[in-house]
This record gives structure tokens, C-alpha cells and sequence, in this order.
């Protein structure tokens, strides 16, 4: 028995959720700051804390000066907090994938989000070389395969299983990505810059991109935590739901509908930003166990802290370079991705 | 009260459920026998309202088609043969699914709701086991949650599928006489369907037995139970011992 078995056995952790809740938050806060702090630029947590509090309304006069309070306001802070929603976003996503497909290993991405925004985003480099035209193009490009998946899943007669429709997300992926090299080869002079997108990273183009989100986020994430409820509910499987009351197909499709609307306005604004869906929710099952009534507002606040976190790693490992963000959550995703691989029976049966 | 008129059910051309007619009075027990393919557990799934059914299926008066799904499962709660139990939730978490039926689409529980699956868990003895996860269960202590959770439901129809599938002799009479106890205290109408004929006819007032989805036979156990309707039906040789279905070599 691995230690983590061990873990699950033994824990009785229903009656800590308050406290792990609160030190989620503090987390959170903690990494806000953090990600606020952290540049070539030193502006000191003091000056950084008076200047939040001042432009918060309150009179407490900002001792930066003009250059510094726009790199803070107008650099930083709109780069930590799109990080912050992207997090929150992908981890959320992931979850209610793992509880609708009832698929451990699901990821935000599954249904072909990633490789129609991958296919969109290259169509857009290659033929449209105005940088603003590519969040628009990958989030078409990636509802657009969603919403393949979905028709050849249910003229498979999946509108039952949520097997089919994992399948018919390999196709569709499959044949997307095929699309996307073939154009790629044709205009292998946009490589580079494609190559740049697909390992995800967090622009740091103002407020715009935070604005452009937002309405996604808010949709996805209020949807999402509204159906932690009937997610617990699925995890008896769909006949069972069914007997309960539950019109299974009608909650799998609003979550499903939900979680990529918010995975494809993530994607657009930040490329591809693995394993967050992956490492979040399983992290947190670990410890607050299975429920989605708990695990999903926590997936919130913990994928945001985990990606302005990695953000904060990505602008300093290779310092004044930046690492692409998808590499850091990879590197840190993948050895922990094996461990829930080890210990995914006993996580979901 | 359950009543069935010409039931059938088609499964990809096939009909495995074939103008089944029976009705189940109030606070009885009935047992579907038959052997394996008989269509025992499609009707109970058709009862339940899990798989389309042609003719009439009333619940306590109120024809299936007119009732939604939460309606029914207000009035029906089910015991399915291999019941899902996800290993880390704990037993109260579990139970409390069971209110399901009363919540509204994206609503949360109520005290009522929360009192309901407490006294569940107390009326199956699951008290001290409340916070245990389901995966520490036993076979017996696992089918007592799912029992507590189909009580949570508060539906006066108990359908059960072979509920002592995979437990010892004990377990399964635990089982069984728990279902008979809340039968009497609470008025259930129980259906179930069971392959064990000994068990079925101590327990149950009625037995219908099933062949290729059609009634073969349906009364009190000793009209049902005999070797010669074993013998066709079942095509095992057996001999009828007050009661006690004993198998006999060939």
C-alpha cells in the first residue's frame, strides 16, 4: 500500500474543510502578493501594500513613484490577476470533467478545446498576422472542435455514456492536430511563433486581456460551482443519478458547455497551460476528499494561487529570460500526474 | 402499490420484457423469480422509469408517463444489483444523495433534508460508521449504506435487484430482514428480484416467476415453488422441503 493509500485510509478530513478553506485563501493572498512583488523592478512590499490600499479608495496617500505605480498597475497586477483567473478557470474545468466523465485523468482539454484553439491560433499566424486576431481565433477554433466532438459522439449513440464522447475527442483531436501541422508545414516561417503559444505563457498586455476573459470566467465559474451538487450525484453513475431524479444528459451537457466555454476563453488569452487541470483537483482530493461541494470552490482558489505561482517561477528561474508558464506546470505536473496514475482506483474506483 | 397492464419492454428488436401484467399491494413484498435473461431486472428498470416501456406502469394510482423524474423518484427508490459507490465519499455524504429527489435543480438540502438522512443512518446502525469512507466498508456494512441511502429517499416503493448478491449466508438474512423490518414499521411496498429460491419464498408473500420476459407462474410461494415448475422453468432437478428449495444431483 503506497503512503498516499495510507493517507486516504486513515484521514477523517470532513471536519478540517473550514480550516483547509482558510488556508487556501491565505495561499491565495499570499501569491497575489508575491506575483505583485517579484520583477526586475524592486518596489518593496510596504510601498506595494500602501499603494493596493490607496487606489482601493481608501486616504492613505502611495509613496511609488509615477513609474513605479504603473509598473505595478499596469504591468504586474493585470498579469497576476489574468493568471489568477486562468487558474481558477482550468482547475475548476478540470475537476468537473474528472466528475462528469467520472475519468480521473480528464483535463480541461479532452473534448479538443487544445487542438481546435491550437489549429485556430496557427490559421491566425499564418494568414492574419495581426497579433490581436489570435485569442479570437483559437477560442473559435476550439469551440468549433468541441462542438465536432459532440456531434460525432452522439451520432455514435453517446448521449448516455460519457465514454463515447471521450473517444470521439481523440478523433476529433487527431484529425485537428493534423490539420495544424499540415498548415504549419506550409508556412513554416510562423513556427516560432505558434511554437510560443502552444507552451502557454501570460501576456502582459494591460488590462485588455483580463477584460477580454472575464465575462468566460464568471460565466464558467458560477455554472460550474452551481452543479457541485449534482456532480457528487453523477458519481453513482448515470443510472443510479437517473433513479435519483437526476436528467443526467441535461447536467452533463450544461457542465460540459460551461467548462470549455471557460477552458476556450482561458485558452485564447494564455495558450496551452497543461496538467493545472490535472494537479489542482487531485491535489485537493488528497486532501478534503471526493466531494464536489467542497473540491470545486476550493479548485478555485487553489488553481489560482498555483498558476501565479508558476507564473512567478516562470519570470525568475531564467531571469531577466522568461520561461514559457506551460513548461513550469508541466515540470511540476508530470511527476504528479504519475503519482495520481498510482493511486487513481483508490481515488475514484 | 405497483400495478403493471400488459408491460412490455423491446431491447434492439428483441422483447425482453412481453405483456407482463401483475399488480403489488401495499405494504407487501413481492419477489420476481426466473432464471438468468428471464427479464426480472429490465422490469424493475422499466418500473423505475430507466428504460421505455408500452403499456401500464402505475405507481401508487399515477400512471409513469405522468409523473417526472423527480416525482417518481420520490415515490420509488431503487437498489440496483452492483450499486456505484465511490470509495472516498463517507457514508453520511452518501446518504445524504439519497435526498436528491426533494432538491430543486441547482437548490442545496435543507435541515429537513439533513434530519431525514440522519435518521437513515441511525435506523441501519451506520452511526458510528458515518464518517468511515465507503471503501473501509464491509460487503454487509457496504449494502446497510445503500439501504440507508434508498431510506433517505422516504419513497414508499423499495425496488431491489438482487440485493444479497456477493454476501455471505448471514449478511444476506441481515440484509433481508432488515428490508422485512422497515417493510412493517413503514408500510413498504417491496419488489425485488432475487435468485435464491429458499430466501425468496420465507420473505416475500408472492412470487412471480418470469421465462423469456412472460409470466410462467405467479401466487404464494408454495403455489410458485414446485419441482415441476423448477424443473421447466429452470431445467434444475429439486426437491421441496418445507419450504426449502434443495437441489438434487441428476
Amino acid at each position: 500500500m503506497s503512503a498516499v493509500a495510507v493517507v486516504l485510509r486513515l484521514a477523517r478530513p470532513r471536519r478540517r474543510v473550514p480550516l483547509w478553506g482558510a488556508a487556501a485563501v491565505a495561499l491565495l493572498l499570499g501569491s497575489l502578493l508575491l506575483g505583485a512583488l517579484v520583477g526586475p523592478a524592486q518596489l518593496g512590499v510596504g510601498a506595494v501594500l500602501r499603494s493596493l490600499v490607496a487606489h482601493a479608495g481608501l486616504p492613505v496617500a502611495s509613496h511609488l513613484s509615477a513609474t513605479d505605480d504603473a509598473i505595478l498597475w499596469q504591468i504586474r497586477l493585470p498579469r497576476v490577476v489574468l493568471g489568477a483567473l486562468v487558474g481558477a478557470i482550468l482547475a475548476t474545468a478540470g475537476a468537473s470533467y474528472q466528475g462528469v466523465f467520472r475519468n480521473p485523468l480528464a483535463d480541461p482539454y479532452l473534448l479538443g478545446v487544445a487542438a481546435g484553439a491550437g489549429l485556430g491560433a496557427t490559421l491566425a499566424v499564418a494568414y492574419a498576422p495581426a497579433r490581436e486576431l489570435l485569442p479570437p481565433a483559437a477560442f473559435a477554433g476550439g469551440m468549433v472542435a468541441v462542438g465536432l466532438t459532440y456531434l460525432v459522439g452522439r451520432s455514435a449513440g453517446g448521449d448516455r455514456s460519457g465514454t463515447t464522447f471521450v473517444l470521439a475527442g481523440v478523433t476529433v483531436v487527431s484529425f485537428f492536430t493534423a490539420l495544424q501541422t499540415f498548415v504549419q508545414q506550409q508556412h513554416s516561417d510562423t513556427l516560432q511563433q505558434v511554437y510560443s503559444w502552444i507552451l502557454g505563457s501570460l501576456p502582459s498586455s494591460g488590462w485588455r486581456d483580463v477584460w477580454l476573459l472575464l465575462p468566460y470566467a464568471g460565466f464558467a465559474l458560477a455554472a460550474l460551482l452551481a452543479h457541485r451538487r449534482l456532480l457528487d450525484v453523477l458519481s453513482l453513475g448515470d443510472e443510479e443519478a437517473a433513479s435519483l431524479g437526476v436528467d443526467v444528459g441535461r447536467v452533463r451537457l450544461v457542465v460540459v458547455v460551461a467548462a470549455t466555454v471557460g477552458t476556450a476563453g482561458a485558452v485564447a488569452v494564455s495558450g496551452l497551460i497543461g496538467f493545472v487541470g490535472i494537479v489542482v483537483p487531485h491535489a485537493l482530493r488528497l486532501v478534503v476528499g471526493p466531494s464536489y461541494r467542497v473540491l470545486l470552490p476550493l479548485s478555485i482558489v487553489v488553481g489560482a494561487a498555483f498558476l501565479v505561482l508558476a507564473d512567478v517561477v516562470a519570470r525568475t528561474a531564467l531571469s531577466p529570460a522568461e520561461l514559457p508558464i506551460g513548461v513550469v506546470t508541466a515540470f511540476c505536473g508530470a511527476p504528479f500526474f504519475a503519482v495520481v496514475l498510482r493511486t487513481s482506483r483508490k481515488l475514484t474506483g | 402499490m405497483i400495478e403493471l397492464e400488459r408491460v412490455s419492454v423491446s431491447h434492439g428488436g428483441a422483447r425482453v420484457v412481453d405483456s407482463v401484467s401483475f399488480a403489488v399491494e401495499r405494504g407487501t413484498w413481492t419477489c420476481l423469480l426466473g432464471p438468468n435473461g428471464a427479464g426480472k431486472s429490465t422490469l424493475l428498470r422499466a418500473i423505475a422509469g430507466l428504460v421505455r416501456a408500452s403499456g401500464t406502469i402505475r405507481v401508487d394510482g399515477t400512471p409513469l408517463g405522468v409523473l417526472d423524474r423527480r416525482e417518481l423518484a420520490r415515490r420509488v427508490a431503487v437498489v440496483p444489483q452492483l450499486p456505484q459507490l465511490p470509495p472516498a465519499l463517507t457514508v453520511e455524504e452518501y446518504v445524504l444523495l439519497g435526498r436528491t429527489p426533494y432538491l430543486s435543480y441547482l437548490g442545496s438540502e435543507s435541515s429537513h433534508d439533513h434530519a431525514a438522512a440522519r435518521r437513515a443512518v441511525e435506523r441501519l446502525d451506520l452511526r458510528r460508521f458515518a464518517a468511515r469512507r465507503l471503501g473501509a466498508l464491509s460487503g454487509g456494512e457496504r449494502q446497510r449504506a445503500v439501504l440507508a441511502r434508498a431510506l433517505a429517499q422516504e419513497a414508499p416503493t423499495l425496488l431491489l435487484d438482487e440485493p444479497t448478491t456477493a454476501l455471505d449466508a448471514g449478511r444476506q438474512q441481515d440484509v433481508l430482514e432488515l428490508v422485512d423490518e422497515l417493510r412493517l414499521e413503514s408500510g413498504l411496498t417491496v419488489l425485488s428480484a432475487m435468485h435464491d429460491l429458499t430466501l425468496a419464498g420465507q420473505y416475500a408473500q408472492r412470487l412471480v416467476l418470469l421465462t423469456g420476459g412472460r409470466v410462467a407462474a405467479d401466487g404464494g410461494p408454495d403455489e410458485v415453488l414446485t419441482e415441476a415448475l423448477v424443473a421447466e422453468h429452470y431445467g434444475a432437478s429439486v426437491r421441496i422441503v418445507g419450504g426449502a428449495v434443495i437441489p438434487v444431483r441428476r
